[in-house]
């Protein structure tokens, strides 16, 4: 047989080196990304990622939405922790208005932002146990994400995606429920997270996959604009609740857990320590919502009629009220010209929004600053050379949320 | 010593004289204006100038003005001094017949992708990045999405008036 039947690309039979395509629905990428990495044996030479499958063109679709409807594109970014997003949005809004909220309403906003982040850290290193082997941590703490679930649940009525809150507060006070489901959360979870801690983190297994794997100093970090834990994990103690604090921050007593090397193994320990202090921020917050008394305990929103939805009742039988609400549903309410960037401390480091508003009802433009998109570049500084199982370690212990990072 | 702005207006007419800026501020957030041609050296000035030392770069990110003849987009660079906490927003406008900026990857390995997106979405030529292609949005595209001439409804509805969402 002189026929050729396969064609080959000119230079393929000399090449040493094997091509791999690691993605786009990977299940060790935990997320629709592709990575075309150029494999010496089992060494990684050089690594092309490609991203935005799931890219929506959310800050184009903000152009055309009110405000209030610009929460639910938040809760598709990091969709691990949606309520971070939610609320530093409302947190844009109401710097861009000028609204005051009320120190109930801060605090309650801080028990659920840590409940976020708690819930996104849990992921985050859980699964990095998955990738390394260990199935049975991550079965074991999705049972106390279900109970942060099952608060957002009673808060807002959805687990998931939440559209929590409305610009100046929430839209109904917490119920007695939600409290309860708080205290069981902080009763039960503490237990649970030392179970885990002990499960991994002088295990001699995870020790070796993870210490000296895909790590960065802090100047290098730096340059990457990396930001959150990653960037903590090398040693720089930046944190945007600390360094511009918001939702009155401030008031709470907290440190900063910080590494040393950046690699996988610190990323892994700041999270975990990251979660020991949320859940003593939930307790001091919890403790400074239950102090507030009289008129005060009962807070849930700022006075700002043009933005907040009125009762309903008062929509029957208030001409005021059905105005406010027509004209807050319909989204014909004109926001102020103005220019403002907010940042909140999410999950993944430093969420960003830049809003650009020219008088009209929707943004004029609307430009989110992902953690994720930005650190995912230095991926293939982080991986070069080394081992293609600790590129996969390396990828979910960055947190890469593709939401996040296509947006 | 803390920064304030004043201490960087200041510092800035030093080195660059008067005229070169146009300050503003906004939400306490100092704002301020150069002419494209000179957005390195403005950026190099902020990174290795002893007491400003603005070294992380958060944002990058471009804005349309289809309206502004001349510079009608605007590259946005939100820029961090770490140790005295202290944010800057900085803007060059360039036109859109002939829309180069230099790039800011040298200094900054992070504007790598922020750029991308940005010629992505605006096509913003960056002259001198090292990979300047479509980032998020496919290849084959030849348009950029993000420019205010590609409305985001269906051209051929004629059941949405415009001026019902605030835009005309």
């Amino acid at each position: 047989m002189t026929e050729q039947h396969i064609k080959l690309p000119a230079g393929s039979i000399e090449k040493t080196t094997t091509t791999l395509n690691l993605g786009p629905t990977h299940p060790a990428t935990h997320g629709v990304m592709q990575n075309i990495l150029e494999l010496d044996g089992e060494r990684i030479v050089s690594a092309d990622q490609t991203i935005g499958y799931i890219h929506r063109a959310f800050e184009k679709i903000a152009e055309r939405r009110p405000l209030a409807q610009i929460t639910t594109l938040t809760d598709r970014l990091n969709y691990c922790s949606s309520p971070l997003n939610n609320m530093g949005w409302h947190m844009t809004c109401e710097k861009l208005l000028g609204v005051q909220t009320p120190k109930r309403v801060d605090y309650l906003r801080v028990i659920v932002m840590e409940l976020a982040r708690i819930a996104d850290h849990l992921i985050c290193n859980s699964i990095m146990g998955v990738d390394a082997g260990a199935y049975t941590g991550f079965l074991y703490v999705m049972q106390f994400r279900e109970l942060i679930y099952e608060i957002y649940e009673e808060i807002c009525g959805a687990r998931l995606t939440t559209n929590m809150g409305r610009i100046g507060g929430f839209e109904r006070d917490f119920s007695p429920l939600a409290f309860e489901k708080l205290e069981k959360f902080l009763a039960e979870y503490p237990k649970a997270l030392k179970e885990f801690e002990d499960m991994f983190q002088r295990n001699r297994i995870f020790m070796d996959r993870t210490m000296g794997v895909g790590g960065i100093s802090a100047e290098r970090a730096l340059n990457y604009g990396f930001t959150g834990p990653n960037l903590r994990a090398a040693g720089v103690d930046y944190d945007v609740r600390v360094q511009n604090p918001y939702s009155s921050y401030q008031d709470f007593d907290f440190t900063i857990p910080v590494g040393t090397t950046g690699d996988c193994y610190d990323r892994w320990l700041v999270r975990e320590q990251e979660m020991w202090q949320s859940l003593s921020i939930i307790r001091q917050a919890y403790q400074k919502v239950q102090s507030f008394k009289g008129a005060e305990a009962s807070v849930y929103h700022a006075d700002t009629p043009a933005y907040y939805l009125p009762a309903k009742e008062d929509v029957y039988t208030k001409m005021e009220a059905l105005i406010y609400h027509f004209k807050i549903i319909m989204g014909e309410t004109e926001i102020p010209a103005g220019e403002v960037y907010h940042s909140i401390e999410a999950g993944n480091g430093e969420l960003g929004f830049y809003l650009i508003s020219d008088g009209g009802r929707a943004p004029y433009r609307l430009h989110f600053r992902r953690p994720c998109f930005i650190y995912y570049q230095a991926y293939e500084e982080l991986i070069k050379g080394s081992m293609l199982s600790d590129a996969i370690m390396t990828m979910s212990s960055l947190n890469l949320i593709a939401g996040e990072m296509d947006a | 010593m803390a920064l304030t702005n004043e201490y960087i207006i200041q510092r800035l007419k030093e080195k660059f004289g008067e005229d070169l800026f146009t300050f503003q501020e906004s939400y306490g957030l100092l704002e301020l204006v150069a002419p494209k041609e000179m957005n390195l050296k403005v950026l190099n000035f902020l990174y290795d100038d002893a007491q400003l030392q603005f070294r992380f770069l958060t944002d990058l990110t471009g804005v349309h003005y289809p309206n502004r003849t001349g510079e009608e987009l605007a590259v946005v660079y939100h820029l961090h001094n770490l140790q005295s906490n202290c944010r800057i927003r900085f803007k060059v406008h360039t036109s859109v017949d002939q829309p180069e900026v230099f790039t800011a990857t040298g200094l900054f390995s992070g504007a790598n992708w922020m750029e991308r997106e940005t010629y992505d979405f605006f096509g913003i030529q960056f002259v001198g990045h090292p990979n300047l292609k479509r980032i998020l949005n496919v290849d084959e595209m030849d348009y950029f999405p993000l420019r205010k001439e590609f409305p985001l409804e269906d051209q051929t509805r004629i059941d949405k008036d415009d001026e019902m969402f605030g835009r005309g």
